[in-house]
């Protein structure tokens, strides 16, 4: 399959009184049609600044936007709007990100009309409650506003609301996030069932690794706005390349008796993305930190057909493998 | 006499006796029925996972043993909370001033919002050690310096304001307060959904550190079974304000026996198997206004029977420490999936 989207040398620097902040720094990365590709990350590491460059709601300050081949950072405001059809977004926090005072009707219909392809009123319900019906939200609840309704229903409402314009693609900013586990569960059912009927792509932006997993055909690990490892998600979690990676993976609280294992246990804190130098920005909480982190920022290297690592460590043979 | 005696020792193990807690939150047009007869027992350094989903009544259990339910609108309807003896729901304000942050304290889940912007961290720990403990304002800041030191943080930072500490090191500074007149009983309302993964693998090491070292019974709220699984003693899985299983670690994981918790068990992504299929609770929690009269888990579960819907659960033991609250045992032959597989 073709790749729908091509990202590369991403970068998205914000301006701040102490210096300027890297909050994404030279991204790369495709996804195949029909396929999610998983960020996973801390808070602060650029994951949602990403989503929000690739669909340019936040305009980044440098890297190419492939969409179905087409250079989205070339497109003109008014073009970008309308490509914005292709490529919708769902929010973490179904609480805020609709309009208190539209009802749920309202708030889909609005993407329904966007299209242009339902002309009457009679149309555009018709639509929306078939939009409804495939979110799972009960037909009752057309009039029903925001408030009255509870976290797993809203975030379905702007599943609904993302799929009214008929996308291609999806960015899932933390969509499950915020939602108690047995709703969690019923979500990301819809989502895959969704992307199998229709053949959506998603990327799939979330802290949560036990998540990430079950979603995604690939994953990329993000740490202060650089890609440290890319993989292909069973390939990830079974061999896990890079120091943070494997940190990462082993706090990953398991809920079965007595499955604790190894653990990776950090020291300190994410480090400031405001000026970062030339070093390995992990180099500060690494174990394995040596001369050459604090040298140079280590690049992408490919380390098996697939699998993706920014380490200086890797390589220097013998050291990964016995971490 | 006899009798007597075993009372007393038990009571000096026991940190935590719950007897049948209601709480209900009343206001004018309706009124929900958050917590509806619980009973809890601690003993000393046992911690136990309290898990649920929100609106179970979890962390209204919790403020009710500070006895700091908002009262209007909620009103303690029955039952007992006895804190290392001492009566919390009679207790007279200044008797409260001492136990609260001296034989209990609390963690609240968002260190953002419960420090005060204004005093440096190192006056606010101090603050609680002034109040239960006779020593001076230097002594006390020392000893602020101490527990800073306890929780993984320079004690030069004390004389800093919580904007300058990240996410983890506020709750850390929040941990320190808890702990800084070292109560016996500590209660952890979902301290660390707000961090990072690999903060809350350093701030539950900590708090398991620190159980080892001063011997703290506590109450672990959470929704992440695997947090439970990691740090918890004994577990009680609560639902519309009721306790629907409760046991050992083992009992409740390995030996499921409520179908709810079979449910949240089956709603997890499984981290070994990406494509293990997800089987979630269908429905919702049930609203706490209009709790149905029968078990409040039945219109959601896949085994109900008629008589579920209409008459309330019966508990039963299934060990001295595993308790269930489903009428569907009454069929012997019952069992879950969970537990045929």
């Amino acid at each position: 399959m073709e790749n729908i989207l091509e990202v590369s040398h991403l970068k998205k620097y914000f301006k701040t009184s102490r210096g300027t902040l890297h909050a994404v720094d030279d991204i790369t990365f495709t996804i195949e049609r029909g396929k999610t590709l998983g960020i996973v990350g801390e808070s602060g590491c650029g994951k949602s600044t990403t989503g929000r460059c690739v669909m340019r709601l936040i305009e980044p300050t440098g890297g190419e936007i492939l969409f179905e081949g087409r250079d989205l950072m070339k497109l003109s405001k008014r073009e970008m709007r309308a490509k914005r059809n292709d490529i919708q977004i769902i929010f973490q926090d179904p609480f805020s990100s609709l309009d208190p005072r539209c009802t749920v009707m309202q708030t889909i219909a609005e993407g329904v009309k966007v299209t242009g392809k339902y002309k009457t009123g009679k149309e555009v319900e018709s639509r929306v409650l078939e939009l409804m019906r495939i979110a799972g939200l009960a037909e009752r609840l057309a009039n029903a506003y925001p408030h009255e309704l509870d976290g797993g229903r809203r975030q379905r409402i702007g599943i609904a609301r993302a799929l009214a314009v008929e996308p291609k693609l999806i960015i899932c900013d933390e969509p499950v996030s915020a939602l108690d586990v047995s709703i969690q569960a019923q979500i990301l059912n819809l989502l895959k069932e969704l992307q199998e009927e229709l053949g959506l792509t998603y990327v799939f932006i979330t802290h949560d690794l036990a998540v990430v997993n079950h979603i995604s055909d690939d994953i990329m690990v993000m740490y202060l706005g650089q890609t440290v490892e890319k993989a292909p998600s069973e390939e990830l979690f079974a061999n896990p390349v890079h120091p943070y990676t494997r940190a990462l993976l082993s706090a990953i609280p398991i809920p079965k008796v007595g499955a604790k294992k190894e653990r990776v246990l950090l020291k300190g804190e994410v480090s400031s993305p405001i000026d970062p130098g030339d070093e390995c920005r992990f180099a500060k909480r690494c174990p394995h930190a040596c001369e050459a982190c604090r040298k140079s920022c280590p690049q992408l290297r490919e380390v098996s057909p697939g699998h993706y690592v920014a380490c200086h460590l890797f390589g220097a043979e013998g050291k990964t493998s016995s971490m | 006499m006899i009798e007597v005696k075993k009372e007393t020792l038990a009571a000096e193990d026991e940190v935590l006796d719950i007897q049948d807690l209601t709480v209900h939150f009343v206001t004018e047009n309706e009124t929900v029925e958050a917590v509806n007869g619980i009973s809890i027992h601690l003993k000393k350094g046992e911690i136990l996972g309290l898990v649920g989903e929100t609106g179970a009544g979890k962390t209204t259990t919790a403020l009710a043993i500070l006895n700091l339910v908002p009262d209007p609108p909620g009103i303690i309807k029955s039952g007992t909370i006895r804190v290392c003896g001492k009566d919390m729901l009679n207790a007279a304000p200044r008797e409260l001033e001492q136990i609260r942050g001296g034989d209990v304290s609390m963690i609240f889940q968002d260190p953002m919002t419960s420090l005060n912007p204004v005093f440096t961290v190192g006056d606010q720990i101090a603050e609680s050690i002034l109040l239960h403990e006779k020593c001076s304002k230097k002594e006390a800041l020392a000893r602020a310096e101490d527990m800073l030191e306890l929780v993984g943080i320079p004690r030069e930072r004390a004389g800093e304001y919580p904007h300058q500490f990240s996410g983890g090191m506020k709750q850390r500074v929040v941990i320190a307060i808890a702990l800084a007149c070292s109560p016996r009983l500590l209660l952890a309302d979902e301290p660390t959904t707000a961090l990072d993964v690999t903060i809350q693998a350093q701030v539950l090491d900590l708090m398991c550190g620190l159980k080892e070292k001063l011997d703290t019974s506590m109450i672990f709220i959470t929704h992440d079974l695997g947090i439970i699984a990691e740090i918890c003693d004994r577990v009680a899985v609560m639902y519309a304000g009721r306790i629907i299983e409760e046991g050992t670690l083992e009992e409740v994981f390995n030996h499921t026996k409520h179908p709810y918790t079979e449910g949240l068990f089956n709603s997890l992504p499984n981290i070994e198997d990406r494509t293990a299929k997800l089987y979630p609770i269908p429905g919702l929690m049930p609203d706490p206004t209009r709790l149905p009269a029968g078990c409040a888990f039945a219109p959601r579960c896949p085994y109900a029977r008629p008589s579920c819907i209409e008459t309330p659960q019966k508990a039963r033991s299934f060990s001295s420490t595993h308790k269930v609250l489903c009428s569907a045992y009454d069929d012997p032959s019952f069992r879950i999936h969970r537990e045929e597989a």
